[in-house]
């Protein structure tokens, strides 16, 4: 065992599936660092990825990942930077065969170990755990689980940091996940470099909010940053952000040198806000962080500093992520032009509500908004508007609806086009078809108790 | 003096279910404290009227000279139930920046 490293640079590559295909290559080849750290998973991707699992066995994980991996593998073997990723998804044995075939085509066979994390997926243990008394309530609801249990798509626990650091220390490289908390993802990395011990809580505390603030990609260096926005320079070109830790849980937020936006305390400030209940009780399963508690300084250009994490310890739960089958909804728009843009999309929401009524289609929500004038600040922006004269250049008239029954959703749709030509005028914007119905895929949270959910470790040589 | 949130502070917002979150911080740490005596839970339960159907709770966060608010039902169901454009809150923060409150010169 070699002594713990003076700084252990953790860099955030991906903040959500979908996010910009450059950013994990960037963060290898742009200066030096020790990790990768990707987040895939949102609320609802894992019945996503149930589905296509239930169709092909072999998938169920976060495709994106294998390409980007493709690109840095032999750069990352060369280098000995390890990568955590929960791009296991529902399959993270898939997903490590898939990394697998990609690294021995690349004459990486010998050269490489690959952790795999599971035990966070519930879906074939539900019925057993409610039968023995666990409602598995709604957080939000209070509902017991049994309510929804014929539509559950997924379920799983959210697993923390243990079992990441567990494939690190038996030698995994890359660590694939299924759903490990994105705080985990980065945590991991910290606990195993610095030998951190899991009630180390002020510690715990401090690497899940390193976690937090990079676990939403380049939202902590310039990116979707209201503060002085007209000023981050260079956001084509922006680095996404970097953890540079201390062994004593103090660490840095910094961006390879040469890209573009900006590491500054504002900045920071709203990620460490962004999506936060109560910042006393961050609950995650290594530990509860103290928001209130950290220090942020500038201490240099794009480095700000964080001290004074402290932590309490974890509680014996576990969150539970369930995805259910809840309906069908579908949203038109149509696009009206000045003058009375916004009096004529009114009319033909009337027109459109009254036909609808009197086809006798009732739905379990139907929501008007006037994209332009209403659909971001609602009565707080007509406000304004009708202060200022409210002669708008054009309006989007944006109506959806909420139903169990996909038929009514679906004659709903068959509605919106009409209004072209028998309705108010100077309407345009319909160049995308009617809308299609769309399958509702719910979440419910939930709780579980951490002793019935045992995190599986293996580590598979490539 | 009155003045608008938005010259003073910064926010960013997002979700939780049907719960939307407004971290919003002070441009200035001379700022903070008329923050936290004029933008109560009450005050920006009324500002959103309309807009929400649940309570509003408040947090402090000093070291940040942020506060944080929960808007509870705020988002139509959230996620994916949401018809919403904004179904994950993203730009409640800055409706909560249209507000205003009084500033000594």
């Amino acid at each position: 065992m070699t002594a713990a490293p003076a700084t252990v640079r953790v860099a955030g590559g991906q903040g959500f599936w979908g996010d910009w295909l450059e950013a994990p290559y960037r963060q290898v080849s742009g200066g030096p660092i020790d990790y990768l750290m990707m987040d895939y998973l949102a609320e609802v991707t894992m019945s996503i990825l149930q589905k296509q699992k239930s169709r092909d066995p072999s998938r169920g994980y976060a495709t994106d990942f294998i390409s980007q991996m493709e690109r840095i593998l032999p750069a990352l073997v060369e280098r000995g930077i390890k990568v955590t990723a929960n791009a296991g998804g529902v399959n993270p044995r898939g997903c490590a065969l898939a990394l697998a075939e990609v690294a021995r085509k690349q004459g990486l066979a010998g050269k490489l170990k690959i952790g795999i994390v599971t035990g966070d997926d519930l879906l074939g243990r539900l019925d057993g755990l409610m039968a023995r008394g666990h409602q598995l309530a709604n957080l939000d609801t209070g509902r017991p689980l049994r309510d929804v249990r014929e539509h559950v798509l997924s379920a799983n626990a959210y697993l923390g940091a243990a079992p990441v650091v567990e494939a690190l220390q038996r030698g995994a490289q890359v660590v694939i996940t299924g759903r490990v908390t994105d705080t985990g993802l980065t945590l991991g990395p910290l606990m195993h470099a610095f030998g951190w011990p899991a009630d180390a809580w002020d510690r715990i505390a401090a690497g899940t909010v390193a976690g937090h603030i990079i676990e939403c990609g380049a939202q902590a260096s310039g990116g979707n940053c209201l503060h002085d926005w007209k000023r981050i320079p260079d956001l084509a070109n922006v680095g996404y952000p970097i953890v540079a830790a201390r062994a004593d849980g103090t660490f840095d937020i910094v961006k390879h040198p040469g890209t573009g936006g900006r590491i500054d305390v504002p900045g920071v400030t709203e990620q460490l806000v962004y999506e936060m209940g109560d910042p006393r009780e961050y609950i995650t399963p290594d530990g509860v962080a103290d928001f209130t508690t950290i220090r942020l300084a500038q201490a240099g250009k794009d480095r700000v500093q964080v001290s004074g994490v402290r932590g309490k310890p974890a509680t014996d739960k576990l969150k539970v992520s369930i995805a259910y089958f809840y309906g069908y909804k579908a949203v038109g728009t149509l696009v009206y032009a000045w003058p009375d843009a916004l009096e004529k999309a009114r009319a033909a929401d009337r027109i459109l509500r009254q036909r609808l009524q009197d086809l006798k289609l009732e739905f379990d929500a139907m929501l008007t908004e006037f994209v332009g004038a209403n659909a971001t600040h609602g009565p707080l922006a007509l406000k304004a508007l009708d202060a200022g004269g409210g002669d708008l250049p054009e309006v989007q008239l944006r109506i959806g609806v909420r139903s169990p029954d996909k038929a009514r959703v679906d004659r709903f749709t068959r509605e919106i086009a009409p209004l072209i030509l028998n309705g108010p005028p100077s309407v345009t914007g319909f160049a995308g078809g009617r809308p299609k119905p769309e399958e509702i895929v719910a979440y419910w949270p939930a709780l579980i108790d951490k002793a019935l959910v045992q995190p599986a470790v293996e580590v598979m040589d490539v | 003096m009155k003045k608008r949130l938005v010259e003073i502070a910064h926010a960013r917002s997002g979700d939780k279910g049907d719960t939307a979150n407004i971290g919003l911080i002070a441009k200035h740490p001379k700022y903070y404290p008329l923050l936290v005596k004029q933008v109560t839970a009450a005050r920006v339960a009324r500002h959103f009227k309309g807009m929400i159907k649940g309570p509003v709770e408040r947090f402090e966060l000093p070291n940040l000279q942020a506060l944080n608010f929960l808007l509870h039902g705020a988002l139509d169901g959230g996620g994916t139930i949401s018809l919403k454009t904004d179904a994950q809150g993203k730009v409640f923060s800055t409706a909560l920046l249209r507000m205003e409150i009084e500033v000594q010169r």
